[in-house]
């Protein structure tokens, strides 16, 4: 197939759980991730006749900030509508969103210098989870429902169809995670459900202009099957269209299993949601100086942080897009960097040994501190501990916590620098390798490492190397 | 010692009087006892409770409809699909009342989920009026106006949506308030339509009810509707009232009004001019809007509103194989044939392809009307018109859908509008009560109540000294 002539139109739609402590309209516990079901519950959030909704301020405040975040429009008049359905884990039958009047529009995300245009944010609950007696939802004996969602605060991010590849979707996403976690307003965490994503996608023939349907990718749950997905979809929709068939406007969702996308509903299927004003909230009037307000709060944010890596620590910006990219480690990375005054050895550091042992032992279990780095840079400046020996000192502080200067107190792995001590086991490795020295003298200057190796291999590797090499210089060459 | 009352001493009780006993006497369950004594009485031909607590503790008795919830007490809304649930949590209303030393003695029969003016629409079947058992008690609030009317309780709480308490009040010869929208908290109500429902008292007395809604009224942090206003609304009870301006609105000698209506309405005029009131018939013709605006807009909110009685959480559920055929079974059953019907009328007004026409249209109509109604209260302190057009008609005599609609056109006005508006008993045509409507600007419930009480008090000398 030829693919050159085909361009993929994506747009995104994106939810985000909201870290807010309560629910979005009750004052029920928001934090119920691995909770016993239905135990973060009340009237309100399980629709008892008779309860009312009130908005959260808190889910408000972290909405508009994520909205300022991404550059958009917050919206002077806002308010709550009703979407309704009957499902079972939506129990007013009805979910309380925006759809007239959304908080915030007509805002962008710069993803590797491609903008992509945001067209609306808004907020809404989420439902409650169902639980299957059986293996799939078809042949299951009966359901249960776990009401513990039901009520977390959502925002639901839409992007204009600015998304020219399914890697670029992937990167959206990945920098769209970065952001919230810089903004604190949600974990960013797609394997734990607290970001979901749907996509649109269509394709277009460049040579004849002729645009396919769109079709919807649902169950998307990692960064890395957003772009899979896409990528199937593009591929199967080029096919399509190769064969002169039409693309069906439809629901499909990605498959883990086939890795492929399955069709979950067509468009003729599609629910009238029956959407009105929500009158149980009155409408939000915005003022202007809480838009200030919240404002302010944004923290330095990754595009700026990126570029004062640059400018202020000397990185190369691919490798200050490591850091930034990840808060916690830039976090740490300047800590560090205030402590060591070393960027540039720091990041060297952080690059090889630190993210080393982060993939290898886990973050949560690497428990070194920047007081431990400066304690480590100190050692090898004054010359305590060789480079080696430190790599292990660092190994071992970052696992156990141990303070570098303790390890090597324990260890004796202090440098050896006693220049007397290292001429009497030069002395002893030139007796005991007399062929090696007659080689030597008769002008084969390449085995001086090899007696440099042996005295370190003598003492372990302590010794300090300028002092051997000090030492066998006089011993072998008389100088 | 407690004093003890006999049961016709009960029966006429005030609210304000059984408070006074009740301070008097705190450790005496007199009052709950007569009044256990007088539903049992009465309940052999009135139905006007679905549901009677005999276990109610001491204090004053009150009647509660029977769709706010009482913690402990079964809320049915006078439905098959809820049959069996029992609240889990009180109405804020309800925990105010408790605070104040009420005891709720039972849950009042209402039309199904308050959509009805006759209390016929009840799956507990129809509410009598205790002035002539053959003839409905009004609704929805049927079974608290019956109850306060009979003598059973001191005073009821009732809903409102589009005439809820002031029909039924004026049915049963009681008095009837419904405030401004957002001064009573409706968490605990079991919604009906969002945008127009308030709870508000039935009672003996135009000072009962201001009595009430001292105690019931407020910001409430669990209603994002309600407003924060420290309103007394018995400061001019008993005071005598300045000369107010009046609008008789000219609609309500209209066609469509019962004869026997327009004779009492125009009496009352006439009794205003009497105390010095200046009284102007004024067109108000954007009534005639209000029945097909609220009829847009109340079954649409009915439609989403009812959406949580499902068959999954609580309730009536008819088990099935197919969840699709478990919500049908379910809520074909369980509702009605009246909720189903608006139900049906929701879903319909709401549906994109109509939003528009209906809905979006509706609204717009709801913002002319308020808006007219405003102008009327730039000149005019009050405007009046009868609560009902007509008097409590035979049970079973009324079965097309829009004769009983049509019956709401001066008491839905103030429902779209969130006005203030009060219904009190003016006399009788054919020994059936008359209830005359009085409205007022937003907020103004206070000086409503004042001049309703001026009004009362009048009327009832003026009876007195005739007799």
């Amino acid at each position: 197939m030829d693919f050159s002539k085909y361009r993929p139109v994506i747009g995104l739609e994106i939810h985000v759980q909201l870290n807010t402590k309560t629910k979005a309209f009750c004052n029920c516990s928001a934090d119920v991730f691995e909770m016993e079901p239905n135990t973060s519950i009340c009237p309100v959030c399980t629709g008892q006749p008779g309860a009312l909704p009130v908005p959260s301020q808190e889910m408000y405040d972290l909405g508009v900030k994520l909205a300022l975040a991404l550059n958009c429009k917050i919206n002077e008049y806002t308010r709550f509508d009703r979407k309704n359905y009957f499902y079972p884990d939506l129990p007013k039958g009805y979910q309380i969103t925006q759809f007239f009047h959304p908080i915030a529009e007509h805002g962008y995300l710069d993803v590797n210098g491609k903008v992509v245009r945001i067209r609306r944010i808004h907020l809404e609950e989420d439902a409650g989870k169902l639980l299957h007696a059986g293996d799939n939802i078809t042949e299951a004996d009966y359901s249960l429902v776990d009401m513990n969602r039901c009520g977390i605060p959502l925002a639901e991010i839409v992007t204009e169809p600015d998304i020219e590849s399914p890697e670029q979707a992937r990167l959206f996403m990945e920098k769209l995670r970065t952001l919230l976690r810089y903004l604190d307003v949600s974990s960013g965490d797609m394997e734990k459900g607290a970001m979901r994503c749907d996509a649109n996608i269509s394709v277009v023939n460049v040579e004849t202009g002729k645009q396919s349907n769109k079709v919807e990718v649902k169950n998307m749950n990692s960064f890395k099957f957003v772009e899979k997905a896409l990528e199937y979809e593009f591929e199967r929709i080029i096919s399509l269209m190769e064969k002169g068939e039409e693309v069906e406007r439809e629901t499909r969702g990605w498959n883990l299993n086939t890795k492929s996308t399955v069709s979950m509903r067509s468009k003729e299927e599609a629910h009238d949601y029956r959407y009105f004003p929500e009158p149980d909230i009155p409408p939000i009037l915005v003022k202007k100086e809480y838009i200030e307000e919240i404002r302010k709060t944004l923290p330095e944010l990754p595009d700026e942080r990126l570029k004062r890596f640059v400018n202020e620590y000397n990185l190369s910006e691919k490798d200050a897009w490591v850091f930034v990219e990840d808060k916690e480690v830039a976090d740490f990375y300047e800590k560090v960097v205030s402590k060591t005054k070393d960027p540039k050895e720091t990041a060297n550091w952080f690059l090889t040994e630190l993210f080393r042992l982060y993939t290898e032992h886990g973050r949560e279990n690497i428990k070194i501190t920047e007081d431990d780095f400066a304690e480590l840079f100190e050692l090898i400046k004054s010359g305590v501990i060789s480079r080696n020996i430190a790599k292990a000192i660092f190994e071992e502080c970052a696992l156990t916590g141990k303070k570098p200067s303790i390890i090597v107190e324990e260890k004796g792995l202090k440098q050896v620098d006693d220049y007397a001590l290292i001429e009497e086991i030069a002395k002893k490795v030139i007796e005991n390798n007399p062929q090696q020295v007659e080689t030597f003298r008769k002008g084969k200057e390449g085995l001086f490492s090899f007696f440099v190796g042996q005295v370190m291999k003598e003492t372990k590797g302590k010794a300090n190397p300028k002092t051997v090499n000090e030492v066998l210089n006089k011993l072998l060459r008389g100088n | 010692m407690e004093r003890i009352i006999d049961k016709i001493e009960f029966k006429k009780l005030t609210l304000k009087d059984a408070m006074k006993y009740f301070e008097n006497y705190p450790d005496s369950d007199e009052l709950v006892q007569k009044s256990l004594d007088v539903i049992e009485e009465e309940e052999k031909v009135l139905n006007a409770f679905i549901s009677v607590n005999k276990q109610a503790c001491r204090g004053i008795p009150i009647g509660i409809k029977d769709n706010i919830n009482v913690k402990g007490l079964e809320t049915t809304c006078a439905s098959k699909i809820l049959k069996g649930f029992i609240a889990p949590y009180d109405a804020t209303v309800i925990k105010k009342l408790r605070s104040y030393n009420f005891s709720f003695v039972g849950k009042t029969n209402l039309d199904e989920f308050a959509m009805g003016a006759s209390t016929e629409y009840s799956a507990f079947g129809p509410t009598r009026n205790p002035h002539d058992t053959e003839r409905v008690a009004g609704g929805s609030s049927g079974g608290s106006a019956a109850a306060v009317a009979s003598g059973e309780v001191v005073a009821a709480l009732g809903s409102d949506t589009g005439g809820s308490i002031r029909q039924p009040a004026a049915f049963c010869g009681v008095v009837g308030f419904k405030p401004t929208y957002g001064l009573v908290s409706r968490y605990g109500l079991v919604a009906f339509a969002s945008s127009l429902d308030q709870i508000g008292p039935i009672t003996k007395t135009v000072e009962d009810s201001a009595i009430l809604m001292n105690i019931i009224a407020g910001k409430d942090e669990n209603d994002s509707t309600t407003v924060d206003r420290k309103i007394d609304f018995t400061q001019f009870i008993g005071k005598e009232m300045p000369k107010m301006k009046i609008a008789v609105a000219k609609q309500s000698f209209a066609e469509g009004v019962e004869e026997g209506i327009k004779i009492k309405t125009q009496e009352f005029t006439d009794f205003l001019r009497k105390f010095g009131h200046e009284v102007n018939v004024v067109d108000i013709d954007e009534i005639k809007y209000s029945i097909a605006t609220y009829y847009i807009i109340a079954p649409s909110e009915v439609s989403s509103n009812l959406s949580r009685f499902d068959g999954v959480k609580y309730g009536l559920r008819l088990s099935s194989d197919s969840l699709r055929e478990m919500y049908e079974k379910t809520r074909g059953y369980g509702f009605g044939e009246e909720v189903r019907r608006r139900i049906l009328i929701g879903t319909f007004t709401l549906s994109a392809a109509y939003y528009d026409a209906y809905f979006e249209k509706a609204q717009k109509v709801r913002r002319v009307i308020s808006k007219k109604l405003s102008e009327v209260f730039e000149k005019y302190d009050f405007i009046i018109t009868p609560t009902s057009p007509v008097v409590a008609f035979k049970i079973g005599s009324v079965s097309d859908p829009l004769v009983y609609y049509m019956m709401d056109i001066f008491t839905i006005p103030a429902n779209l509008a969130g006005i203030p508006a009060i219904s009190i008993p003016f006399g009788t045509v054919n020994s059936l009560p008359v209830g005359i409507q009085i409205m007022g600007p937003r907020f103004s419930d206070a000086k409503l109540l004042g001049f309703a009480d001026s009004i009362e008090k009048s009327y009832r000398l003026r009876v007195a000294s005739s007799e």
